[in-house]
């Protein structure tokens, strides 16, 4: 008989072929995926090359994603994106994309079946940790350690103690993913979790949908946490339905799994939440906002850029306008939500409103390109990030919500929630295919 | 390895996009990337600071993004060693990959201000006021750290290694 474990740690002790760890191991683990983008993957390569092993460890292993800056916003960021795409030649890497394929990498793997559960990935970019939504064991390392592992297909990893927390109690309308979220790392802070696993638990985040796990486990790494994930459930064997080549493992905690602590949320009483400059714990519920007003709404990201994501923007943006000085900018994550958002008639709608749709890429998330802030300007952004200067000068201001609030915040033109332009939902369960409009 | 020098004092949760903001990312040489380096907020930081200068803050250092060249562009700038409440782990890992000495310690953040002059021994982990001569020790590094500073970063440990 083994140590009950959790899943984080029955993952990692089958990569490090043990039959069983515990918070505090130093192990050797073999990876599944390597990940890295335009922006890491320059220095990755300098790595790579540096140690001389020639190849990579598995062509099929690695992907290269050009999302931050393409397409390519000046020459320096061109030149960086050559570096990656002639390396992907070279090496004839299996997952390397060009835009037009490609799309933001923690929107493309899980959709194209790249991560499977029970995979342990590593990728140079810190929301790698969106797999766990999987019930994968994924985290966000440097260019260095991503280097060094496209060439060995081995990493080093501590095994993290765990968090649970559990959601229990029944969701309120507009409320999702990203709100439980930016609660629960208002309640950690953003060093509340750091070198540990956070596993969310509880019924409520049993049935949330896999949009809704992807953006919570996204934004473990807002909390410090190594890692964010789910357990393997119904909603994990349907998502992954037809999707992937590779065979998925579905792990699951022992129920006797050691826990450093365990926090119950009810969340019957949660609002829509937003977070409040320059931190992603400074959260409050929207009706707490204020009147804030926004020069720019931006929705998109790897954290909310998901087809249901911009079905939950269109429902509240329908025959609507956006407010004469804020201007919505909106990019679908992936090519593959681009299309579906055309054929659902949800980028018409949008256009209608009043939205610049961008290509999909991460745009203004970073302050890279296509939407970036003035000297004092004010943003709401369905991102996950609102440090100073994030989105562009260091006098501005990001505010991170869901889609709902967002849009709604397009059309008031300050800070504020669907039902002050009188958009509802028929049933309380935070979810876009049930918005009305009077 | 000893270190002597100015104390450049910053607070809790300094993230890396304080540390080199994304529109400085378009590029990987060092040279470039120093120049960018706590531009924002600090736009005097990378003029004044001199070669073994020392970065001493809060909690949460170097959290947010994966972003290498946040250490890298603390290195460039020619910071000898930060010294920080507690960091980031990713930021942890990534400087200990690249050579950037770090450590962990509570008494040095509460003790020592901007522009004071201090030692660092990053052997024995002492840090010391050299007007103050108040002492601690620093929180020792993890064997494994060790080892991948010893080997003069994770590249050559792994090729050590085989
Ligand atoms: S969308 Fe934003 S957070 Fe996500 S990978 Fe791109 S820059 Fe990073």
């Amino acid at each position: 008989m083994t140590n009950p474990m959790t899943i984080t740690e029955k993952i990692l002790a089958h990569h490090a072929d043990k039959d069983s760890v515990g918070p505090g191991d130093l192990i050797e683990v073999s990876v599944d995926m390597v990940l890295a983008n335009d922006i890491t993957a320059p220095l990755a390569i300098r790595v790579f090359d540096e140690l001389g092993t020639g190849r990579g460890f598995d062509r099929e292993k690695i992907a290269l994603v050009p999302d931050h800056f393409v397409p390519n916003k000046d020459i320096p960021s061109a030149q960086q994106a050559k570096i990656m795409k002639e390396f992907a030649r070279l090496h004839d890497i299996k997952y390397y994309f060009e835009p037009g394929d490609a799309g933001i990498e923690h929107v493309i793997l899980p959709e194209k079946g790249l991560v499977v559960p029970g995979d342990l990935v590593i990728g140079a970019d810190s929301h790698t940790c969106t797999y766990g939504a999987l019930g994968a064991f994924s985290t966000g390392m440097g260019s260095t350690d991503v280097g060094v592992s496209m060439a060995t297909g081995k990493t080093w990893l501590k095994v993290p103690a765990t968090i649970k927390v559990v959601y229990q109690g029944r969701l309120c309308p507009w409320v999702g993913g990203k709100d439980l979220i930016l609660y629960t790392i208002g309640i950690l802070g953003v060093e509340g979790a750091v070198y540990k696993a956070l596993e969310f638990s509880g019924d409520v985040a049993g049935s949330l949908p896999m949009f809704q796990r992807l953006t919570m486990a996204n934004m473990a790494v807002e909390a410090g946490a190594k890692n964010g994930i789910f357990e393997c459930d119904e909603i994990t064997r349907a998502y992954m339905e037809g999707r992937s080549e590779r065979t998925p493992v579905y792990f699951n905690s022992d129920k006797d799994a050691t826990y450093e602590r365990v926090i119950d949320v009810d969340v019957s009483s949660i609002e829509p939440q937003v977070a409040f400059p320059h931190s992603p714990d400074n959260v409050r519920p929207v009706s707490q906002a204020g009147d804030i007003r926004v020069d720019q709404v931006f929705i998109g990201s790897c954290t909310n850029g998901r087809i249901e994501d911009l079905r939950e923007a269109a429902g509240v943006l329908k025959r609507r306008s956006t407010a004469r000085d804020t201007r919505l900018i909106v990019l679908p994550g992936s090519p593959l939500v681009y299309r579906q958002a055309i054929k659902e008639g949800i980028i018409e709608t949008l256009l209608e409103a009043g939205a610049v749709i961008g290509p999909p890429c991460c745009g203004p998330c970073l302050g890279g390109h296509m939407g970036i802030l003035a000297d004092g300007e004010r943003a709401i952004s369905t991102s996950n990030r609102n440090f100073i200067g994030r989105m562009g000068h260091a006098n501005s201001e990001v505010y991170l919500s869901n889609p709902a609030i967002a849009a709604a915040s397009a059309v008031l033109g300050r800070i504020g929630a669907p039902e002050e332009i009188g958009c509802v939902v028929s049933e309380q369960k935070g979810c876009s295919d049930t918005i009305l409009n009077f | 390895m000893k270190f002597e020098g100015k104390v450049w004092k910053f607070g809790d949760h300094i993230d890396t996009d304080v540390i080199i903001p994304a529109r400085f990312l378009n590029v990987s040489d060092k040279d470039e990337l120093k120049k960018s380096c706590f531009i924002d907020t600090r736009p005097d930081f990378a003029k004044g600071v001199v070669s073994g200068d020392i970065i001493v803050a809060g909690i949460n250092f170097g959290c947010g993004s994966s972003r290498e060249h946040a250490p890298l562009a603390i290195k460039a700038a020619g910071v000898g060693v930060v010294i920080a409440k507690g960091f980031a782990r990713i930021f942890y890992r990534n400087a200990f990959n690249i050579g950037l000495p770090i450590l962990e310690s509570e008494e040095a953040f509460a003790s020592f201000s901007e522009g004071d002059r201090i030692s660092v021994d990053l052997v024995t982990g002492e840090i010391r006021g050299l007007e103050s001569g108040k002492s601690f020790f620093a929180k020792p590094i993890p064997t494994f750290m060790q080892q991948i500073i010893a080997a003069g970063g994770l590249v050559n440990y792994i090729k050590e290694r085989g």
